[in-house]
Protein backbone atom coordinates (compact mmCIF):
# COMPACT_ATOMS: atom_id res chain seq x y z
CA UNK A 1 0.00 0.00 0.00
CA UNK A 2 2.82 1.90 0.59
CA UNK A 3 4.33 2.04 -2.22
CA UNK A 4 1.04 3.17 -4.12
CA UNK A 5 1.18 6.23 -2.36
CA UNK A 6 4.71 6.87 -2.82
CA UNK A 7 4.05 5.77 -6.53
CA UNK A 8 1.22 8.66 -6.59
CA UNK A 9 2.76 11.21 -5.23
CA UNK A 10 5.80 10.92 -7.28
CA UNK A 11 3.39 10.97 -10.42
CA UNK A 12 1.69 14.12 -8.99
CA UNK A 13 5.35 15.83 -8.32
CA UNK A 14 5.94 14.97 -11.97
CA UNK A 15 3.28 16.03 -13.87
CA UNK A 16 3.39 19.42 -11.91
CA UNK A 17 6.32 19.52 -13.10
CA UNK A 18 5.35 19.30 -16.61
CA UNK A 19 2.33 21.37 -16.53
CA UNK A 20 3.43 24.30 -14.25
CA UNK A 21 5.76 25.54 -16.57
CA UNK A 22 3.72 25.25 -20.15
CA UNK A 23 0.64 26.75 -17.93
CA UNK A 24 2.73 29.72 -16.79
CA UNK A 25 4.18 30.27 -20.03
CA UNK A 26 0.65 30.16 -21.69
CA UNK A 27 -0.88 32.69 -18.92
CA UNK A 28 2.58 35.04 -19.32
CA UNK A 29 1.41 35.72 -23.17
CA UNK A 30 -1.23 37.92 -21.46
CA UNK A 31 0.88 39.88 -19.28
CA UNK A 32 2.60 43.21 -19.50
CA UNK A 33 6.50 43.23 -18.42
CA UNK A 34 5.62 45.44 -15.67
CA UNK A 35 2.57 42.54 -14.17
CA UNK A 36 5.35 39.40 -14.12
CA UNK A 37 7.45 41.63 -12.26
CA UNK A 38 4.27 42.32 -9.52
CA UNK A 39 2.67 38.59 -9.98
CA UNK A 40 4.80 35.89 -11.64
CA UNK A 41 2.43 32.81 -10.91
CA UNK A 42 -0.77 34.37 -10.78
CA UNK A 43 -3.41 34.53 -13.27
CA UNK A 44 -3.54 37.65 -15.65
CA UNK A 45 -5.73 40.82 -14.57
CA UNK A 46 -7.34 40.21 -17.80
CA UNK A 47 -6.70 38.44 -20.73
CA UNK A 48 -5.21 40.81 -23.26
CA UNK A 49 -3.94 39.76 -26.54
CA UNK A 50 -1.62 42.91 -27.27
CA UNK A 51 1.44 40.80 -27.11
CA UNK A 52 0.20 38.63 -29.60
CA UNK A 53 -0.69 41.55 -31.92
CA UNK A 54 2.58 43.29 -31.38
CA UNK A 55 4.16 40.12 -32.51
CA UNK A 56 2.88 40.57 -35.70
CA UNK A 57 3.17 44.29 -36.80
CA UNK A 58 6.43 44.89 -35.13
CA UNK A 59 8.03 41.46 -36.16
CA UNK A 60 7.61 39.56 -39.27
CA UNK A 61 6.31 36.71 -37.36
CA UNK A 62 4.04 35.55 -40.08
CA UNK A 63 6.83 35.46 -42.91
CA UNK A 64 8.52 33.61 -40.00
CA UNK A 65 5.50 31.16 -39.69
CA UNK A 66 5.58 30.59 -43.60
CA UNK A 67 9.08 30.07 -43.83
CA UNK A 68 9.13 27.52 -41.31
CA UNK A 69 6.12 25.84 -42.97
CA UNK A 70 7.68 25.25 -46.25
CA UNK A 71 11.06 24.54 -45.00
CA UNK A 72 9.33 21.82 -43.22
CA UNK A 73 6.84 20.58 -45.71
CA UNK A 74 9.08 20.69 -48.52
CA UNK A 75 11.85 18.93 -46.69
CA UNK A 76 9.95 16.31 -45.12
CA UNK A 77 8.42 15.52 -48.57
CA UNK A 78 11.99 15.42 -50.12
CA UNK A 79 13.67 13.57 -48.11
CA UNK A 80 10.40 10.77 -47.94
CA UNK A 81 10.37 10.37 -51.86
CA UNK A 82 14.20 9.76 -51.77
CA UNK A 83 14.39 7.71 -49.23
CA UNK A 84 11.28 5.44 -50.05
CA UNK A 85 13.39 5.02 -53.21
CA UNK A 86 16.18 4.30 -51.72
CA UNK A 87 14.67 1.70 -49.33
CA UNK A 88 12.86 -0.18 -52.10
CA UNK A 89 15.84 0.14 -54.45
CA UNK A 90 18.02 -1.93 -51.50
CA UNK A 91 15.21 -4.15 -50.20
CA UNK A 92 14.56 -5.20 -54.65
CA UNK A 93 18.65 -5.21 -55.13
CA UNK A 94 19.70 -7.16 -51.83
CA UNK A 95 22.53 -9.13 -51.51
CA UNK A 96 26.05 -7.32 -50.52
CA UNK A 97 25.07 -4.90 -53.43
CA UNK A 98 22.13 -3.81 -51.23
CA UNK A 99 24.01 -3.84 -48.17
CA UNK A 100 26.40 -1.36 -49.57
CA UNK A 101 24.12 0.99 -50.27
CA UNK A 102 22.40 0.62 -46.90
CA UNK A 103 25.88 1.46 -45.47
CA UNK A 104 26.55 4.32 -47.48
CA UNK A 105 23.38 5.94 -46.53
CA UNK A 106 22.98 5.05 -42.66
CA UNK A 107 26.90 5.85 -41.71
CA UNK A 108 25.66 9.12 -41.69
CA UNK A 109 23.73 8.61 -38.45
CA UNK A 110 26.74 8.74 -37.22
CA UNK A 111 27.74 11.74 -37.87
CA UNK A 112 26.74 14.64 -35.62
CA UNK A 113 25.98 17.71 -37.11
CA UNK A 114 28.90 19.29 -35.75
CA UNK A 115 31.07 17.72 -38.02
CA UNK A 116 30.42 18.69 -41.39
CA UNK A 117 28.88 22.41 -40.56
CA UNK A 118 32.07 24.24 -41.33
CA UNK A 119 32.85 22.58 -44.66
CA UNK A 120 28.84 22.68 -45.51
CA UNK A 121 29.03 26.35 -44.38
CA UNK A 122 31.34 26.88 -47.35
CA UNK A 123 29.42 25.03 -49.98
CA UNK A 124 26.13 26.82 -48.91
CA UNK A 125 27.66 29.65 -49.59
CA UNK A 126 29.50 28.91 -52.70
CA UNK A 127 26.49 27.88 -54.26
CA UNK A 128 25.10 31.18 -53.05
CA UNK A 129 22.20 29.46 -51.32
CA UNK A 130 22.77 31.70 -48.36
CA UNK A 131 19.28 33.66 -47.31
CA UNK A 132 17.37 31.33 -49.21
CA UNK A 133 14.77 28.83 -48.33
CA UNK A 134 16.36 26.30 -51.06
CA UNK A 135 19.35 26.59 -49.27
CA UNK A 136 17.46 24.90 -46.37
CA UNK A 137 15.66 22.22 -47.92
CA UNK A 138 18.45 21.19 -49.69
CA UNK A 139 20.99 20.72 -46.76
CA UNK A 140 17.91 19.11 -44.17
CA UNK A 141 16.89 16.67 -46.75
CA UNK A 142 20.21 15.53 -46.90
CA UNK A 143 21.04 14.85 -43.28
CA UNK A 144 17.80 13.54 -42.26
CA UNK A 145 18.41 11.47 -45.13
CA UNK A 146 20.22 8.40 -43.34
CA UNK A 147 18.00 7.93 -40.26
CA UNK A 148 14.60 8.03 -43.08
CA UNK A 149 16.28 5.29 -45.17
CA UNK A 150 17.22 2.89 -41.98
CA UNK A 151 13.80 3.35 -41.03
CA UNK A 152 12.06 2.68 -44.27
CA UNK A 153 14.62 -0.08 -45.41
CA UNK A 154 13.93 -2.20 -41.81
CA UNK A 155 10.09 -1.96 -42.41
CA UNK A 156 10.13 -2.96 -46.52
CA UNK A 157 12.23 -5.29 -45.97
CA UNK A 158 9.31 -6.96 -43.90
CA UNK A 159 7.12 -7.19 -46.72
CA UNK A 160 7.03 -10.24 -48.14
CA UNK A 161 9.58 -10.78 -51.16
CA UNK A 162 7.33 -13.03 -52.88
CA UNK A 163 4.43 -10.14 -53.13
CA UNK A 164 7.38 -8.24 -55.63
CA UNK A 165 8.06 -11.43 -57.33
CA UNK A 166 4.48 -12.32 -58.09
CA UNK A 167 4.21 -8.40 -59.48
CA UNK A 168 7.30 -8.71 -61.69
CA UNK A 169 5.93 -11.79 -62.95
CA UNK A 170 2.59 -10.27 -63.81
CA UNK A 171 4.93 -7.75 -66.24
CA UNK A 172 4.96 -4.53 -63.42
CA UNK A 173 7.96 -2.61 -64.10
CA UNK A 174 9.69 -1.70 -60.89
CA UNK A 175 7.96 1.57 -60.64
CA UNK A 176 4.54 0.33 -60.39
CA UNK A 177 5.75 -2.03 -57.81
CA UNK A 178 7.22 0.92 -56.03
CA UNK A 179 4.14 3.34 -56.41
CA UNK A 180 1.52 0.77 -56.30
CA UNK A 181 2.23 -1.74 -53.76
CA UNK A 182 5.41 -0.75 -51.74
CA UNK A 183 4.20 2.96 -51.03
CA UNK A 184 0.70 1.87 -49.78
CA UNK A 185 2.19 -1.16 -47.74
CA UNK A 186 5.00 0.78 -46.08
CA UNK A 187 2.36 3.69 -44.78
CA UNK A 188 2.49 3.04 -41.39
CA UNK A 189 6.22 3.60 -41.50
CA UNK A 190 6.34 6.51 -43.82
CA UNK A 191 3.89 8.72 -41.75
CA UNK A 192 6.29 7.54 -38.57
CA UNK A 193 9.06 8.78 -40.18
CA UNK A 194 7.07 12.13 -41.60
CA UNK A 195 5.87 12.51 -38.10
CA UNK A 196 9.76 12.09 -36.53
CA UNK A 197 11.20 14.14 -39.38
CA UNK A 198 8.34 17.37 -38.93
CA UNK A 199 9.40 17.38 -35.56
CA UNK A 200 13.05 17.47 -36.39
CA UNK A 201 12.58 20.23 -39.52
CA UNK A 202 10.11 22.41 -37.73
CA UNK A 203 12.47 22.75 -34.67
CA UNK A 204 16.13 22.67 -36.37
CA UNK A 205 17.97 26.16 -35.26
CA UNK A 206 21.49 24.91 -36.40
CA UNK A 207 21.42 25.44 -40.13
CA UNK A 208 19.21 28.47 -40.09
CA UNK A 209 22.04 30.07 -37.70
CA UNK A 210 24.05 29.12 -40.18
CA UNK A 211 22.75 30.04 -43.33
CA UNK A 212 20.37 32.41 -42.76
CA UNK A 213 20.82 36.54 -41.92
CA UNK A 214 17.94 38.20 -43.69
CA UNK A 215 15.24 38.33 -42.30
CA UNK A 216 12.75 37.54 -45.06
CA UNK A 217 14.33 33.97 -44.71
CA UNK A 218 14.11 33.41 -41.02
CA UNK A 219 12.65 30.77 -39.69
CA UNK A 220 10.57 30.50 -36.09
CA UNK A 221 13.52 28.92 -33.93
CA UNK A 222 16.02 31.62 -35.37
CA UNK A 223 13.71 34.69 -35.49
CA UNK A 224 12.70 33.13 -31.48
CA UNK A 225 16.05 33.16 -30.51
CA UNK A 226 17.14 36.68 -32.18
CA UNK A 227 14.05 37.94 -29.85
CA UNK A 228 15.66 36.94 -27.25
CA UNK A 229 18.41 39.92 -28.15
CA UNK A 230 15.38 42.31 -28.71
CA UNK A 231 13.16 41.54 -25.84
CA UNK A 232 16.34 40.42 -22.69
CA UNK A 233 13.91 39.85 -20.22
CA UNK A 234 10.70 40.88 -21.98
CA UNK A 235 9.40 36.88 -21.22
CA UNK A 236 5.35 37.75 -22.19
CA UNK A 237 6.89 38.81 -26.04
CA UNK A 238 9.47 35.82 -25.67
CA UNK A 239 6.97 33.24 -24.55
CA UNK A 240 4.38 34.88 -26.89
CA UNK A 241 6.68 34.06 -29.59
CA UNK A 242 7.13 30.37 -28.01
CA UNK A 243 3.45 30.01 -28.10
CA UNK A 244 3.22 31.09 -31.67
CA UNK A 245 5.95 28.79 -32.93
CA UNK A 246 4.58 25.52 -31.37
CA UNK A 247 1.17 26.27 -31.81
CA UNK A 248 1.08 23.95 -34.78
CA UNK A 249 3.04 20.96 -33.73
CA UNK A 250 1.02 20.83 -30.18
CA UNK A 251 -2.11 21.15 -32.19
CA UNK A 252 -1.22 17.79 -33.90
CA UNK A 253 0.30 16.54 -31.23
CA UNK A 254 -3.28 16.88 -29.41
CA UNK A 255 -5.12 15.59 -31.94
CA UNK A 256 -2.62 12.42 -33.21
CA UNK A 257 -0.40 11.81 -29.78
CA UNK A 258 -0.32 8.41 -30.71
CA UNK A 259 1.28 8.83 -33.48
CA UNK A 260 3.49 11.30 -32.56
CA UNK A 261 4.57 9.06 -29.61
CA UNK A 262 4.94 6.16 -31.57
CA UNK A 263 6.69 8.05 -34.90
CA UNK A 264 9.07 9.75 -32.19
CA UNK A 265 9.90 6.80 -30.69
CA UNK A 266 10.77 5.00 -33.99
CA UNK A 267 13.43 8.01 -34.52
CA UNK A 268 14.97 7.85 -31.34
CA UNK A 269 14.86 4.16 -31.29
CA UNK A 270 16.47 3.61 -34.94
CA UNK A 271 18.17 6.71 -34.90
CA UNK B 1 14.65 -7.64 -69.44
CA UNK B 2 15.47 -8.57 -65.58
CA UNK B 3 18.84 -6.49 -66.18
CA UNK B 4 17.09 -4.07 -67.36
CA UNK B 5 14.86 -3.54 -64.56
CA UNK B 6 17.77 -3.77 -61.97
CA UNK B 7 19.72 -1.14 -63.84
CA UNK B 8 16.31 0.82 -63.25
CA UNK B 9 16.82 -0.02 -59.39
CA UNK B 10 19.76 2.20 -59.43
CA UNK B 11 18.13 4.67 -61.29
CA UNK B 12 15.70 5.15 -57.69
CA UNK B 13 18.80 5.84 -55.69
CA UNK B 14 20.36 8.38 -57.87
CA UNK B 15 18.64 11.47 -56.87
CA UNK B 16 19.13 10.66 -53.21
CA UNK B 17 22.51 9.83 -53.47
CA UNK B 18 23.25 13.37 -55.53
CA UNK B 19 21.82 15.04 -52.58
CA UNK B 20 23.59 13.07 -50.04
CA UNK B 21 26.73 12.97 -51.52
CA UNK B 22 27.08 16.97 -52.04
CA UNK B 23 25.06 17.85 -48.97
CA UNK B 24 26.58 15.60 -46.59
CA UNK B 25 29.16 12.89 -47.54
CA UNK B 26 31.91 15.92 -49.35
CA UNK B 27 31.35 18.14 -46.34
CA UNK B 28 32.16 15.81 -43.70
CA UNK B 29 34.95 14.52 -46.12
CA UNK B 30 35.68 18.12 -46.86
CA UNK B 31 36.44 18.68 -42.39
CA UNK B 32 38.90 15.91 -42.19
CA UNK B 33 41.02 18.18 -45.19
CA UNK B 34 40.29 21.39 -43.87
CA UNK B 35 41.83 20.16 -40.04
CA UNK B 36 45.33 19.85 -41.38
CA UNK B 37 44.95 23.70 -42.67
CA UNK B 38 45.08 26.83 -40.90
CA UNK B 39 42.06 28.25 -42.80
CA UNK B 40 40.85 31.20 -41.42
CA UNK B 41 37.16 30.68 -43.40
CA UNK B 42 37.14 34.34 -45.10
CA UNK B 43 40.57 34.15 -47.17
CA UNK B 44 40.73 31.66 -50.35
CA UNK B 45 44.16 31.21 -49.06
CA UNK B 46 45.52 28.40 -46.61
CA UNK B 47 48.35 26.34 -45.49
CA UNK B 48 49.04 22.72 -44.73
CA UNK B 49 49.84 22.33 -41.45
CA UNK B 50 50.06 18.52 -40.68
CA UNK B 51 48.44 17.66 -37.06
CA UNK B 52 49.59 20.75 -35.38
CA UNK B 53 45.49 21.94 -34.95
CA UNK B 54 45.13 18.38 -33.45
CA UNK B 55 48.72 18.53 -31.32
CA UNK B 56 47.66 22.16 -30.07
CA UNK B 57 43.87 20.94 -29.19
CA UNK B 58 45.83 18.08 -27.19
CA UNK B 59 47.91 19.79 -25.69
CA UNK B 60 47.23 23.58 -25.51
CA UNK B 61 43.90 24.52 -25.31
CA UNK B 62 42.40 24.65 -21.53
CA UNK B 63 39.11 25.85 -23.27
CA UNK B 64 38.63 22.82 -25.59
CA UNK B 65 39.71 20.83 -22.38
CA UNK B 66 37.07 22.24 -20.18
CA UNK B 67 34.33 21.85 -22.94
CA UNK B 68 35.43 17.89 -23.38
CA UNK B 69 35.24 17.95 -19.19
CA UNK B 70 32.11 19.99 -19.15
CA UNK B 71 30.18 17.23 -21.91
CA UNK B 72 31.21 14.71 -19.59
CA UNK B 73 29.76 15.97 -16.54
CA UNK B 74 26.34 16.96 -18.73
CA UNK B 75 26.27 13.54 -20.23
CA UNK B 76 26.20 11.78 -16.59
CA UNK B 77 24.02 13.92 -14.80
CA UNK B 78 21.90 13.15 -18.14
CA UNK B 79 22.39 10.12 -18.67
CA UNK B 80 22.07 9.06 -14.75
CA UNK B 81 18.50 11.09 -14.40
CA UNK B 82 16.92 10.72 -17.54
CA UNK B 83 17.17 7.09 -17.63
CA UNK B 84 16.44 6.57 -13.78
CA UNK B 85 13.55 8.60 -14.00
CA UNK B 86 12.10 7.04 -17.54
CA UNK B 87 12.45 3.75 -15.73
CA UNK B 88 11.16 4.68 -12.53
CA UNK B 89 8.24 6.38 -13.86
CA UNK B 90 7.40 3.40 -17.14
CA UNK B 91 7.55 0.99 -14.06
CA UNK B 92 5.15 3.13 -12.58
CA UNK B 93 2.64 3.48 -15.61
CA UNK B 94 3.17 0.11 -17.48
CA UNK B 95 -0.22 -0.78 -17.81
CA UNK B 96 -2.27 0.75 -20.33
CA UNK B 97 -4.97 1.90 -18.24
CA UNK B 98 -6.94 5.73 -18.97
CA UNK B 99 -4.77 7.33 -16.48
CA UNK B 100 -1.48 6.11 -17.52
CA UNK B 101 -1.79 6.58 -21.08
CA UNK B 102 -3.08 10.14 -20.38
CA UNK B 103 0.37 10.91 -18.12
CA UNK B 104 2.34 9.02 -20.45
CA UNK B 105 1.25 11.70 -23.33
CA UNK B 106 1.63 14.26 -20.98
CA UNK B 107 5.48 13.69 -19.99
CA UNK B 108 5.87 12.62 -23.50
CA UNK B 109 4.68 16.59 -24.60
CA UNK B 110 7.93 18.38 -23.74
CA UNK B 111 9.86 16.26 -26.58
CA UNK B 112 7.80 18.04 -29.66
CA UNK B 113 8.76 21.71 -28.37
CA UNK B 114 12.11 23.35 -30.01
CA UNK B 115 14.95 23.57 -28.16
CA UNK B 116 14.64 27.44 -28.19
CA UNK B 117 11.32 27.50 -26.47
CA UNK B 118 12.59 25.03 -23.92
CA UNK B 119 15.73 27.02 -23.25
CA UNK B 120 13.54 30.33 -22.65
CA UNK B 121 10.81 28.51 -20.80
CA UNK B 122 13.50 27.45 -18.45
CA UNK B 123 15.57 30.57 -18.32
CA UNK B 124 12.59 32.04 -17.16
CA UNK B 125 11.76 29.82 -14.35
CA UNK B 126 16.02 30.30 -13.32
CA UNK B 127 15.59 34.15 -13.61
CA UNK B 128 17.23 34.72 -10.60
CA UNK B 129 15.27 37.62 -9.71
CA UNK B 130 11.96 37.26 -10.73
CA UNK B 131 11.99 33.15 -12.01
CA UNK B 132 9.52 31.11 -10.32
CA UNK B 133 12.35 28.52 -8.44
CA UNK B 134 13.60 31.19 -6.52
CA UNK B 135 10.07 32.59 -6.00
CA UNK B 136 9.02 29.44 -4.57
CA UNK B 137 11.89 28.57 -2.34
CA UNK B 138 11.90 31.68 -1.14
CA UNK B 139 7.92 31.23 -0.17
CA UNK B 140 9.07 28.16 1.93
CA UNK B 141 11.56 29.83 3.82
CA UNK B 142 14.14 27.91 1.92
CA UNK B 143 16.09 31.28 0.81
CA UNK B 144 19.57 29.35 1.15
CA UNK B 145 18.74 26.96 -1.50
CA UNK B 146 17.88 29.91 -3.86
CA UNK B 147 20.61 30.48 -6.52
CA UNK B 148 21.70 31.89 -9.70
CA UNK B 149 21.04 28.57 -11.09
CA UNK B 150 21.88 29.80 -15.09
CA UNK B 151 25.12 32.40 -13.63
CA UNK B 152 27.14 30.70 -10.95
CA UNK B 153 30.12 28.70 -12.71
CA UNK B 154 29.71 26.32 -10.36
CA UNK B 155 25.85 24.91 -11.17
CA UNK B 156 25.08 26.17 -14.24
CA UNK B 157 26.17 23.36 -16.17
CA UNK B 158 23.70 21.00 -14.19
CA UNK B 159 21.02 23.36 -14.21
CA UNK B 160 20.89 23.07 -18.05
CA UNK B 161 21.56 19.50 -17.59
CA UNK B 162 18.51 19.08 -15.34
CA UNK B 163 16.27 20.97 -18.73
CA UNK B 164 17.72 18.16 -20.88
CA UNK B 165 16.76 15.65 -18.69
CA UNK B 166 12.44 17.30 -18.45
CA UNK B 167 12.88 17.79 -22.22
CA UNK B 168 13.04 14.26 -23.45
CA UNK B 169 12.49 11.72 -20.06
CA UNK B 170 8.67 11.41 -21.80
CA UNK B 171 10.60 9.79 -25.06
CA UNK B 172 12.67 7.30 -23.18
CA UNK B 173 9.90 6.22 -20.68
CA UNK B 174 7.99 5.38 -23.97
CA UNK B 175 10.99 2.84 -25.05
CA UNK B 176 11.08 1.22 -21.05
CA UNK B 177 6.94 0.74 -21.03
CA UNK B 178 7.58 -1.21 -24.40
CA UNK B 179 10.27 -2.85 -23.01
CA UNK B 180 8.34 -3.47 -19.84
CA UNK B 181 5.07 -5.18 -21.73
CA UNK B 182 7.31 -7.22 -23.41
CA UNK B 183 8.39 -9.10 -20.19
CA UNK B 184 5.86 -12.09 -20.31
CA UNK B 185 3.76 -12.44 -17.24
CA UNK B 186 4.47 -15.57 -16.13
CA UNK B 187 7.92 -15.17 -15.12
CA UNK B 188 6.65 -12.79 -12.55
CA UNK B 189 3.89 -15.49 -11.06
CA UNK B 190 7.14 -18.19 -11.17
CA UNK B 191 9.00 -15.58 -8.96
CA UNK B 192 5.91 -14.81 -6.58
CA UNK B 193 5.49 -18.32 -6.06
CA UNK B 194 9.44 -18.49 -5.34
CA UNK B 195 8.66 -15.98 -2.72
CA UNK B 196 11.05 -13.06 -4.10
CA UNK B 197 9.91 -9.65 -2.56
CA UNK B 198 9.46 -6.44 -4.76
CA UNK B 199 12.88 -5.78 -5.00
CA UNK B 200 14.06 -8.99 -6.05
CA UNK B 201 11.05 -9.22 -8.55
CA UNK B 202 13.26 -6.07 -9.80
CA UNK B 203 16.24 -7.41 -9.50
CA UNK B 204 16.41 -10.86 -11.08
CA UNK B 205 13.49 -10.20 -13.64
CA UNK B 206 12.51 -7.04 -14.60
CA UNK B 207 16.23 -5.00 -14.82
CA UNK B 208 17.57 -8.26 -16.89
CA UNK B 209 15.09 -8.66 -19.57
CA UNK B 210 14.44 -4.66 -19.99
CA UNK B 211 18.42 -4.50 -20.59
CA UNK B 212 18.30 -4.14 -24.06
CA UNK B 213 15.40 -1.36 -23.58
CA UNK B 214 18.31 -0.08 -21.50
CA UNK B 215 20.94 -0.01 -23.65
CA UNK B 216 18.86 2.10 -26.15
CA UNK B 217 17.88 4.51 -24.05
CA UNK B 218 21.66 4.89 -22.43
CA UNK B 219 23.03 5.17 -25.83
CA UNK B 220 20.33 7.61 -27.01
CA UNK B 221 20.59 10.20 -24.48
CA UNK B 222 24.56 9.68 -24.32
CA UNK B 223 24.42 10.99 -27.64
CA UNK B 224 22.01 13.36 -27.12
CA UNK B 225 23.59 14.77 -24.46
CA UNK B 226 27.08 15.26 -26.69
CA UNK B 227 24.68 17.48 -29.39
CA UNK B 228 22.96 19.77 -26.93
CA UNK B 229 23.81 22.30 -28.99
CA UNK B 230 20.36 24.49 -29.51
CA UNK B 231 19.21 24.14 -25.85
CA UNK B 232 22.89 25.34 -24.63
CA UNK B 233 23.25 28.07 -27.22
CA UNK B 234 19.93 29.60 -26.24
CA UNK B 235 20.43 29.19 -23.04
CA UNK B 236 23.96 30.30 -22.13
CA UNK B 237 25.76 30.32 -25.33
CA UNK B 238 28.63 28.26 -23.23
CA UNK B 239 28.61 31.11 -20.91
CA UNK B 240 29.55 32.34 -18.09
CA UNK B 241 33.25 31.92 -18.25
CA UNK B 242 32.65 28.46 -20.51
CA UNK B 243 31.13 27.28 -17.77
CA UNK B 244 28.42 25.45 -19.93
CA UNK B 245 30.41 25.19 -23.42
CA UNK B 246 30.41 21.77 -24.50
CA UNK B 247 32.45 20.34 -27.86
CA UNK B 248 29.68 21.31 -30.24
CA UNK B 249 29.07 24.70 -28.76
CA UNK B 250 32.92 25.51 -28.44
CA UNK B 251 33.09 23.95 -32.58
CA UNK B 252 30.53 26.70 -33.83
CA UNK B 253 32.04 29.06 -31.88
CA UNK B 254 35.67 28.81 -32.77
CA UNK B 255 34.41 28.63 -36.09
CA UNK B 256 31.53 31.51 -36.73
CA UNK B 257 33.04 33.66 -33.89
CA UNK B 258 36.74 33.49 -34.05
CA UNK B 259 36.83 32.28 -37.78
CA UNK B 260 39.07 29.73 -37.28
CA UNK B 261 37.89 27.32 -39.87
CA UNK B 262 40.55 24.80 -39.77
CA UNK B 263 41.29 24.38 -35.70
CA UNK B 264 37.80 23.94 -35.70
CA UNK B 265 37.55 21.50 -38.43
CA UNK B 266 39.94 19.57 -36.46
CA UNK B 267 38.48 19.73 -33.19
CA UNK B 268 34.74 18.18 -35.23
CA UNK B 269 37.26 15.46 -35.85
CA UNK B 270 37.92 14.39 -32.43
CA UNK B 271 34.12 15.12 -31.20
CA UNK B 272 33.65 12.49 -34.10
CA UNK B 273 36.19 10.06 -32.72
CA UNK B 274 34.97 10.72 -29.17
CA UNK B 275 31.46 10.16 -29.61
CA UNK B 276 32.36 6.90 -31.63
CA UNK B 277 34.61 5.85 -28.61
CA UNK B 278 31.59 6.47 -26.22
CA UNK B 279 29.04 4.63 -28.27
CA UNK B 280 31.61 2.03 -28.33
CA UNK B 281 32.23 0.86 -25.27
CA UNK B 282 28.62 1.55 -24.36
CA UNK B 283 27.65 -1.11 -26.18
CA UNK B 284 30.53 -3.46 -24.99
CA UNK B 285 29.51 -2.94 -21.38
CA UNK B 286 25.93 -3.37 -21.95
CA UNK B 287 25.83 -6.08 -23.90
CA UNK B 288 28.00 -7.93 -21.11
CA UNK B 289 25.72 -7.12 -18.98
CA UNK B 290 22.69 -9.21 -21.01
CA UNK B 291 21.48 -12.37 -19.70
CA UNK B 292 18.41 -14.54 -21.39
CA UNK B 293 15.72 -16.68 -20.30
Amino acid sequence: MKVKYIKNGLNVIYALLILVPLLLVFLTTFKSPEEVYRNVLGLPKEFRFENYTSLFVEQSMSTYFWNSVIVTISSVFLTLFFASMIAFSITRIGGIIGNLIFALFTLGMMVPAQVNMIPLYQLVSSLGLTNSLIGLIAVNSAVTLPVAVFILTGFMKSLPKSLFEACTIDGANNWQIYTNIALPLSLPSISATAIFLFVMNWNDLLYPLLFITNNDYKTLPLALLEFQGEYLTNYPMLFTGVMIASAPMVIAYVFLQRYFIDGMTAGAVKG
Amino acid sequence: MKIKQNKLLYLFILPGLILYLIFFILPTLSALFYSITNWDGLTPEYDFIGFENYVNLLTNDSIFAKSFFNNIKFMLFVVIFQTGFSLLFALFLVKNTKTNIFLRALYFFPTILSSVSVAFIWSFIYDPNLGILNTFLKKLNMDFLAHNWLGDESIAIFSIAFVQVWFHTGQMLIIFVAGLQNIPEDLYEVAKIEGANRWQKFRYVTWPLVAPAATIVMAYTTIQSFKAFDLIFAMTRGGPNYATEILATNIYSTAFRSFKFGYASAESVLFMIIIALITFIQFRVLRANRVQY
